[in-house]
């Protein structure tokens, strides 16, 4: 009986949590609200990138809201906390179905954080939107995977890296799914266009000593290093690097996970002259991007700085509420049906819209880090790419068709 | 670069990977092992270490900030350690799971702490300029091997901290003290020492240290509020297969680990290499479950 009172006691600190959250939620109920659920880490490792990402979702949902809202009602966000931890990520995804009743869910940031929401998702029959960059190798019709598939992101650097003549290549990762998948893939196209690799290394999550590592840097001579390192991996990585005189400017460093708010926390001084693939830069000349960044900017003060994952976060609300206007419905089927018919449309990134199997066409861009942290842009594809989940020489013969 | 030099290299890197454990270790060297007391919260000091550091370098220059930055760092700490060590450790002696438990609060708290003050962005403190760049051989056959001046400074200050407590415990009267209370605190205290008061230099101490560790591994890793999570098991390690209370111990561990880790990291992955430490070191305490070297102690005994 006790703990069934604890129960109890919790449910209404949780449910008084919610209502305290979005104080007017009552009043809009009367005239008409959707739920959605919005799914970051707001503590713990991952905060310092899923923060940001949170808050280019609530920017969205707000100018949705004040521009009439969807199908004529206002948005409510339920917003919860995945903490870092991926099974947090997936007992959160199924209070926002099961108890919250969300019409659809945005968040996501680690692969493991969307392998563990996959599941719950599929099985409640919800709809995801996952908004950062990944290993491909998965296709669910549950998930909207509008961050980019290796073959927009990780392949396109491949691309440019080859037009510059680089033909030796070090791959470095953080040890987990992302690193490991997309160096499979690069590994790969670096056989298969001739070119050499001359190394690939791994260290744990949060690893700070490279010591070993630049020694066999050092060996192998690399003409460009590709590096997937995670988080504070990349700090150490670049202060040791410099320590042994080798920066940047003298080793050409690509990195898939370094964007302007991670340059920004870095200190650019440390990263600059490193080159990164994303499929958004602030720097963008676009007038779209402009908007978005002075948006963000009013709300969440001049001082801050936008990245590739936030205008995906970003757009998926508004391709979201564009869908679901279309289908004249919240349902999930319907609404995901309808998010693969619309058209081409500029958020920020250039021309973009879903391609049938749920991922997102986009442009990738080349960009070189400068002394204030803002990327300048080197490269861009000559037209946004189609996604491809399964790439067809490490996983060949495998589709991703969603019914 | 030729097969010589990346393996003095390596030899050079565990040497250098020896030096940071070595001065994570020390602190929890005299706080668990001379002590008995499992502070989990050893990891969360060399972090506030970190971030004293750079709170100093924010206000002075750099020429003379780091310096500074260090003395802080440790002073610091020490305080905070004695602190802690007033407010709830004393408090626990003789309860070594209650210990345990109560430091691991406060290691979360401490974190999470970190986290509402600096953010959860790691801070950079920047090497001062006079301990950037390496000494490069160029030619010959040793072409391409280098020593980082901020891994030399690392190697000197370790064994300058080793050196000075070692000193501090055969030399002075207090270190007759702690000798005494570390050998049977009963009798010592049966002989009129102040055993409460020998445990709060020590784990001050402990502490002081463990900042001064947390403001040298800022200067080639960033400062994070989980910085201290990524040496705490390392030193635990380090302490246990060096032998309970033994500084020497200690000190031949610290470069045990290294320089094996260095060496596998010729052959295998980061990963595989700390897969094959921790199989080698459950070997070791198989065969010799003390430690490198075993010291009779009626503390360590009775507990």
């Amino acid at each position: 009986m006790r703990t069934g009172f604890k129960c109890w006691l919790a449910l209404c600190a949780s449910a008084a949590l919610t209502i305290g959250a979005s104080p007017n939620s009552r009043a809009l109920a009367a005239q008409g609200s959707v739920k959605v659920g919005v799914l970051q880490s707001l503590t713990g490792t991952m905060a310092i990138s899923e923060v940001p990402v949170k808050n280019a979702t609530m920017l969205a949902i707000d100018e949705i809201n004040a521009a009439g809202g969807v199908n004529g009602k206002q948005i409510v966000p339920v917003i919860e906390d995945g903490a870092s931890e991926p099974a947090t990520f997936a007992q959160k995804a199924q209070k926002l179905i099961e108890a919250d009743k969300v019409a659809t869910v945005f968040g996501g940031w680690t692969s493991a954080s969307r392998k563990a929401m996959l599941p719950v998702f599929e099985r409640f029959h919800g709809l995801l939107w996952y908004p950062v960059q990944f290993e491909g190798n998965e296709c669910s019709p549950n998930i909207m995977y509008s961050g980019a598939q290796p073959n927009q992101q990780i392949l396109p650097a491949l691309d440019w890296a080859k037009e510059r003549g680089y033909k030796r290549y070090f791959l470095l990762g953080s040890d987990y799914v992302f690193p490991r998948t997309a160096n499979l893939i690069l590994k790969k196209h670096i056989m298969h266009d001739g070119l050499k690799l001359v190394g690939e290394e791994y260290v744990p999550l949060g690893g700070t000593d490279f010591s070993a590592i630049i020694n066999k840097i050092k060996t192998a001579k690399p003409d460009v290093i590709f590096n997937t390192l995670n988080g504070d991996s990349n700090v150490s990585f670049f202060k040791q690097m410099a320590a042994v005189g080798l920066p940047p400017s003298k080793l050409p460093v690509m990195s898939f996970s370094i964007a302007e708010p991670e340059a920004k926390a870095m200190g650019p001084s440390l990263v600059q002259g490193s080159y990164a693939a994303w499929n958004y830069f602030q720097s963008l000349d676009d007038p779209a991007s402009k908007q978005f960044v002075a948006a963000y900017k009013a709300k969440y003060g001049a001082g801050s700085v936008v990245d590739d994952p936030m205008v995906h976060g970003y757009l998926d609300v508004y391709v979201w509420a564009a869908a679901a206007e279309k289908a004249k419905s919240f349902d999930v089927d319907k609404v995901r049906k309808a998010a693969v018919s619309l058209g081409w449309k500029d958020f920020a990134m250039g021309k973009t819209k879903f391609a049938p199997n749920q991922s997102l066409y986009q442009t990738a861009y080349v960009g070189k880090l400068l002394p204030d942290g803002q990327f300048t842009i080197l490269w861009h594809s000559p037209k946004p790419i189609y996604p491809q989940p399964y790439d067809p020489l490490v996983f060949p013969g495998k589709k991703c068709v969603v019914r | 670069m030729t097969e010589l030099a990346l393996l003095l290299g390596q030899a050079f890197n565990g040497l250098s990977v020896a030096s940071i454990l070595l001065l994570a270790a020390l602190g929890l060297a005299l706080s668990f092992g001379l002590m008995g007391v499992i502070n989990m919260a050893h990891g969360e000091l060399l972090m506030m270490g970190g971030y004293l550091t750079y709170v100093v370098l924010l206000v002075l220059p750099h020429g003379i900030g780091y310096p500074v930055g260090m003395i802080a760092a440790f002073l610091g700490t020490a305080l905070f350690g004695a602190v802690l060590e007033v407010s709830l450790i004393r408090h626990l002696y003789g309860r070594p799971l209650d210990t345990l438990l109560a430091t691991w609060g406060v290691s979360l708290v401490m974190q999470q702490g970190a986290r509402s003050i600096f953010g959860p962005i790691g801070d950079e403190v920047t090497a001062p300029s006079w301990l950037t760049g390496s000494l490069t051989v160029s030619g010959g056959p040793l072409a391409g091997f280098d020593l980082p001046f901020v891994r030399l400074f690392i190697i000197a200050l370790s064994a300058a901290v080793l050196a000075i407590i070692v000193a501090l415990i055969m030399r002075t009267r207090m270190g007759l003290l702690v000798q005494a209370v570390h050998q049977d605190r009963e009798m010592a205290e049966a002989l009129g020492i102040n055993t409460r008061f020998v445990d709060l230099v020590v784990f001050a101490i402990g502490s002081g240290v463990a900042g001064l560790a947390g403001s040298a591994l800022a200067l080639i890793a960033p400062v994070t509020p989980t910085v201290g999570q990524s040496y705490i098991v390392y030193a635990f390690l380090v302490v246990i297969l060096g032998g309970l209370g033994s500084l020497l111990g200690t000190s031949l561990a610290a470069l045990l680990v290294g320089l094996f880790s260095a060496g596998c990291q010729i052959v295998t992955s980061v990963s595989t290499s700390d897969v094959l430490l921790l199989l080698f070191v459950i070997a070791f305490i198989q065969i010799r479950p003390r430690g490198i070297v075993s010291i009779s102690s009626r503390s360590l005994e009775g507990s």
